[in-house]
């Protein structure tokens, strides 16, 4: 196979990676919560300039501005919940996007107002790999490796403990939960600061690859949401799989074109996939 | 009140004539066009028809009047109405499936997202045609001004009042036709609505393909009032959040609502910019965010919605 | 620990204008099997929401032992004893029978007690045991029924409410399903069952309770109930 093609399918993969864990962040709060936190990606930028603040302005080592960067985001997610969300929990859904959506401009402006627009680089690269004249960049294959491990331990968390059992039930039966002894406002609560966290994540990954700018969300935070619908809102497993379809996608669209059609391609598709299958392409 | 409307219009129609000064006129040219395209966003939103990629229909609308016009040199008098109509064809090609297969809420809303992102991306990716990311100009013609509609802030303010009062009398229109009893049925409950005989894709398609020639209208005339296209101010999330903003800031459930909001939003953008200068920038959006989600929370229907409840 | 008693005193609830019951009263001695009988719609299972905690009753006082319920949220009324099965058992079907029972032992006093009160529920059931890693969704409407008894048992309930355990399960599933109940307060679980099926559940009930349009129109012994010509006219008629 043409190397350049196999390297096009590779990064795919890898992006893939990059997409999936936002993509579960924002799918696990959906599921709980019902609310479409349309500031996700404007969490994942505040993490990204955590990140880059303590590194390069506070000069942390890299290991413990990345760990400072979960809780915080978790934090925000939590305050997003508690300030924004949760009073409007009984208001129509649409308002509650619209909500989150307020909450992006003012993530947007408070990160020119503090940093400025200058773009800025965390200047960390890893030696890129080469197999069989397949260049692939270092920092990319760490960082998914690094998405891999998240999502596991969201899947772990999920599948093992008992609240992690609590938030999958109650994405299908809010109402019976009382019944088991659950306070659903604690649960809400809790994937709030656990999709807070996946954000946290997520910059940490992005922070590496991309330089970091107050506008850096609206550049894949639409095409965040849009995997969460193909892969059904909710429905983890199914936003995991969206998301490496998405990353093909989008690769390879850019080898045989070039980015912005590549991303034209992948909306196209997924407006296809909701007419095709409106519930999102694995639903039961 | 309509008699006090009317009177309010002449009134404006009279403003340039008074010697108001260009910043005042340019101020109100920009108000009366944002208020035109939250209007049109509002005839949808208010029967919970949110979208979120109006900016869609006003990218189409204003790049297809400007390249028109710098590519094969139709005039903007007949590219205006070819990109709006433009406009109004992609919100049929848009809403007739999502409708049709029941797209609604959350998924209407980030169908209608994706479709606003798409048109941006495709302006960035045409760039031989459009100048991508950088923006474009429509070509300037200085001996046909007429021609070309590139006149002065005074002729503008004409236009833009024109198409305001238009909008408006649409909105009326709508609001005593039976389409808005029978989407405000819809809202209610679609399944009642169409049980009782209601076409509700007939219904929604309708009341979206105006909205969006309306939105589209009030774009794209901004766009040929700047002389200066650019993606992300026309379509995408950035533009198409604005417009719902000023929507609901000033009330989507009242005819003057969208007005008002837009009057507001701009009123708020020079106030932050002259008292902040360039030094503070950001703090436009940050005001308009924490004011979004305040109004959402506190005044879900508005300015106007809460003055008119007081009353 | 002496073991509470549930006391209803004349309560009244409903939904929004709609009121389902009129000043009903009703007692559950510890260690008692009670029944709720009477037609559909007659306010059985908004007397059980009441009694979980799902609904606040509009007057009328409701306490199990010192918990005064009307006052205590739903999500805590499981600490204090109380497990309810809901109408049409409310399993988690995309959850495994294990994940399930692991939802019914979400407050902290039972969780420590998880692996012991797993193999309690086994017991009672063993077909439980054999699918404990199958989706709940994917078994029969008896096997469902048993899971959403079983993940109520979980959390060591000291009295069980049960909603129409027959509901859409075939004759000889409710037979086995009665046989349950039957073995469960035999072991001296306080059981409140509320049903239609009232032929069956007069068999295994110590007393019952007739709900008829939200009043209580007659309560007694079981054996006396099901002999007594008109509730035998009116609520037996068919069976």
């Amino acid at each position: 196979m043409d190397p350049f093609l196999l390297e096009a399918l590779v990064n795919g993969i890898l992006l893939g990676g990059v997409f999936a864990l936002p993509v579960l962040g924002c799918n696990l709060v959906f599921g709980v919560v019902d609310v479409v936190w349309l500031c996700y990606a404007e969490l994942v930028m505040v993490g990204m300039y955590a990140v880059w603040f303590l590194h390069t302005q506070q000069a942390w080592p890299l290991y413990l501005a990345f760990a400072a960067a979960l809780p915080l985001v978790g934090l925000l997610g939590v305050l997003l919940h508690l300030i924004v969300v949760k009073p409007l929990l009984g208001a129509p859904p649409i308002n509650q996007l619209l909500a989150t959506g307020g909450v992006l401009f003012v993530l947007q402006g408070g990160a020119m107002l503090v940093f400025g627009t200058d773009f800025r680089s965390l200047g960390v690269e890893l030696p890129p790999m080469e197999w069989h004249d397949v260049f692939v960049s270092g920092t990319k294959l760490a960082a998914f490796c690094a998405a891999l491990a998240g999502a596991a331990a969201l899947w772990a968390f999920l599948k093992f403990t008992y609240i992690g059992i609590a938030i999958r039930a109650i994405a299908r039966d809010r109402e019976v939960m009382p019944l088991m002894g659950v306070d659903p406002r604690r649960v809400y609560v809790v994937a709030s600061a656990v999709g807070g966290a996946l954000a946290g994540l997520a910059a940490c990954l992005l922070v590496v690859q991309l330089d970091v700018h107050p506008f850096i969300g609206l550049s894949f935070g639409p095409i965040t949401f849009m995997i969460c619908v193909m892969g059904g809102l909710g429905n983890m497993l199914g936003g995991f799989l969206a998301a490496f379809l998405m990353g093909l996608i989008v690769s390879t669209g850019s080898f045989w074109w070039n980015t912005e059609m590549s991303y034209v391609i992948a909306f196209a598709f997924f407006i296809a996939v909701i007419f095709g299958r409106p519930r999102g392409l694995f639903a039961r | 009140m309509n008699l006090a409307l009317a009177a309010f219009v002449l009134l404006l129609a009279a403003v340039p004539l008074l010697g108001t000064p260009d910043y005042f006129l340019h101020l109100g040219v920009t108000s009366m066009l944002m208020a035109v395209s939250g209007t049109g966003w509002a005839m949808m939103g208010r029967f919970g028809l949110v979208s979120l990629g109006h900016g869609a229909f006003i990218g189409t609308a204003a790049y297809v009047m400007a390249m028109l016009w710098n590519e094969v040199g139709v005039t903007p008098w007949l590219g205006l109405p070819i990109g709006v109509a433009a406009a109004m064809l992609l919100a049929f090609l848009l809403g007739y499936p999502c409708f049709r297969l029941r797209v609604v809420g959350h998924y209407f809303a980030l169908v209608t997202l994706a479709a606003g992102e798409i048109v941006r991306l495709l302006i960035v990716a045409l760039r031989e045609h459009t100048g991508g990311s950088l923006g474009m100009t429509p070509r300037l013609a200085p001996d046909a001004p007429f021609l070309a509609m590139q006149f002065s802030k005074t002729g503008f303010w004409w236009m833009a009042l024109l198409v305001w009062v238009f909008a408006l009398l649409v909105w009326w229109w709508l609001d005593r036709s039976m389409a808005s009893r029978a989407l405000a049925a819809i809202n209610e409950d679609q399944d009642a609505a169409a049980s009782i005989g209601i076409h509700v894709t007939r219904e929604k398609l309708r009341v979206t393909i105006i909205s969006a020639g309306i939105a589209a209208l009030g774009g794209a005339l901004g766009a040929q009032y700047r002389l200066y296209l650019n993606p992300e101010s026309l379509a995408g999330i950035g533009i198409s959040l604005q417009i719902v903003f000023g929507a609901i800031a000033g009330g989507m459930y009242s005819m003057l609502g969208p007005s008002v909001g837009a009057v507001f939003t701009i009123g708020l953008e020079e106030l932050l910019r002259v008292g902040f200068g360039t030094v503070f920038i950001g703090a436009a959006p940050f005001a308009y965010g924490i004011l979004l989600v305040l109004f959402i929370l506190f005044l879900p229907r508005g300015i106007v919605g809460f003055l008119l409840r007081k009353r | 620990m002496e073991e509470p008693a549930l006391v209803l005193e004349g309560i009244r609830a409903g939904y929004g204008d709609f009121q389902a019951l009129f000043d009903v009263g009703l007692r559950v001695t510890p260690g008692e099997a009670v029944g709720v009988v009477g037609p559909n719609g007659a306010g059985k299972t908004t007397l059980l929401r009441v009694i979980s905690g799902m609904i606040r009753p509009t007057r009328g006082t409701a306490r199990f032992g010192e918990v005064d319920i009307a006052a205590t949220p739903a999500h805590e009324l499981p600490a204090s004893g109380i497990a309810h099965v809901p109408e049409n058992r409310r399993l988690f079907p995309h959850l495994t029978v294990e994940e399930n029972l692991k939802v019914g032992a979400f407050i902290p006093s039972a969780r420590k007690r998880f692996a012991e009160r797993s193999e309690y529920v086994f017991n009672l059931f063993p077909k439980m045991a054999q699918r404990r890693h199958q989706l709940a969704g994917t078994m029969s409407g008896g096997e469902q029924q048993m899971c959403a008894i079983g993940r109520a048992l979980m959390s060591s309930p000291r009295i069980l409410l049960l909603d129409e355990p027959s509901a859409g399960l075939a004759p000889i599933v409710v037979a086995q399903v009665f046989e349950l109940v039957k073995r469960i307060r035999d072991e001296g679980l306080t059981v409140l069952i509320v049903e239609q099926n009232v032929a069956q559940v007069l068999r295994v009930v110590d007393r019952a309770y007739v709900l008829d349009a939200g009043r209580v129109v007659a309560e007694g012994a079981s054996a006396d109930l099901a002999a007594d010509p008109a509730i035998r006219n009116s609520y037996l008629g068919g069976h």
